[in-house]
């Protein structure tokens, strides 16, 4: 599973040669580096690091510092990092540039993103409740609840029961993305349909997952 | 961030089709396929309104087809479909939607001409 870290730039559409329009997210992914390998023997498990975003060393503190510094010299100070879990990590070394050009046009892609915070909500909003009649005399009723149980069996609330709460700024994956355009020069993917997150906000573009049964049996799998 | 956008978008567009103004006449040519062939089709009629910017930049053609039918057609100037736009004659109007033309019909649809 091969993976990059970018940033979300934006919605626009792109057009195909017989005039289709396709809806598409614009992603700023990488350049990203190899910050560090995890090896079974060593960390139990198998991944890499990637570093994402470059800046300024006073930005970073003394642990994120040593961290770059410790396996290359040649590491930009690097902002953001995130793991990949991967099988097999033998390609890897701590350094390397990892650009958008590990993902080509037409290939599915999951993109894992923090999804935009929306406080405290309602259940109407939060879980798509109905809520209550406007008219029939009802009063305080249009954006309740209802009725969260039954009376003395069971005698209490089921846990995991939909209620208002916080909604939002959680991890959100889109599965089954088509990537429809990569430029490498630019550090371009756009993808097509909408993905987690604000603007600017981090993304994690990964292979997809779940794969159409034609793909996996392409790769033998 | 958002130049990048604006950057992408400059990308696809026509600097070879018109500007376009509500109440001007055009022939709109279009690429079509018919069977698997592909020829040009021709839509002329008047510009009853321009809206949106960018790649989304589109504009309504409003023409009078056979038997006193009203057809409109919406056109994105960035579709690679569009093949040329001719402008035939523009028209003086104080308004962008040019909407009160769908209740009219004949003499009563024509506008007043403005020079170029």
């Amino acid at each position: 599973m091969q993976g990059i870290l970018g940033r979300k730039v934006g919605m626009t559409q792109l057009l195909t040669e017989s005039g289709i329009v396709v809806p598409v997210t614009i992603i700023e992914a990488g350049p990203c580096y190899v910050t560090q390998v995890k090896t079974a023997e060593k960390d139990g498990y198998t991944a890499i690091q990637l570093g994402l975003g470059e800046t300024k060393q006073k930005r970073l503190t003394k642990g994120q510092i040593g961290h770059l510094r410790r396996r290359n010299a040649n590491l930009p100070m690097l902002r953001t990092l995130r793991e990949f879990r991967l099988k097999n990590v033998a390609d890897y070394s701590v350094g390397q540039k990892i650009l958008a050009d590990i993902f080509s046009a037409g290939e599915r892609v999951d993109v894992h993103g923090t999804s935009k915070g929306r406080g405290f909500q309602g259940g109407v909003k939060r879980h798509g409740f109905h809520g209550g009649p406007r008219t029939h005399g009802q009063s305080d009723r249009l954006r309740a609840p209802g009725a969260s149980s039954s009376g003395t069996t069971p005698g209490r609330i089921y846990k995991g029961k939909r209620m208002a709460g916080h909604m939002g700024d959680a991890r959100v994956t889109v599965l089954n993305l088509r990537v429809e355009l990569v430029d490498p020069e630019r550090n371009l993917l756009a993808v097509r349909g909408a993905v987690p997150g604000s603007k600017g906000g981090l993304v994690l573009i990964t292979e997809a997952r779940k794969q159409s049964i034609e793909f996996n049996r392409a790769k033998g799998k | 961030m958002s130049n990048l956008i604006a950057s992408l978008d400059a990308a696809v567009a026509r600097p070879s089709l018109p500007e376009l103004a509500p109440g001007d006449t055009v022939k709109v040519h279009t690429l079509i396929v018919e069977g698997d062939k592909e020829r040009v089709q021709v839509f002329q009629g008047m510009v009853i309104r321009v809206r949106s910017s960018g790649v989304n930049k589109n504009f309504t053609v409003r023409r009078i087809a056979s038997h006193g039918v009203g057809v409109e057609r919406t056109f994105l100037f960035a579709s690679p479909r569009v093949d040329k736009i001719e402008v035939l004659r523009h028209a003086k109007v104080r308004r962008s939607r040019l909407y009160f033309l769908r209740g009219r019909t004949g003499k009563a649809a024509r506008l007043r001409e403005r020079a170029a």
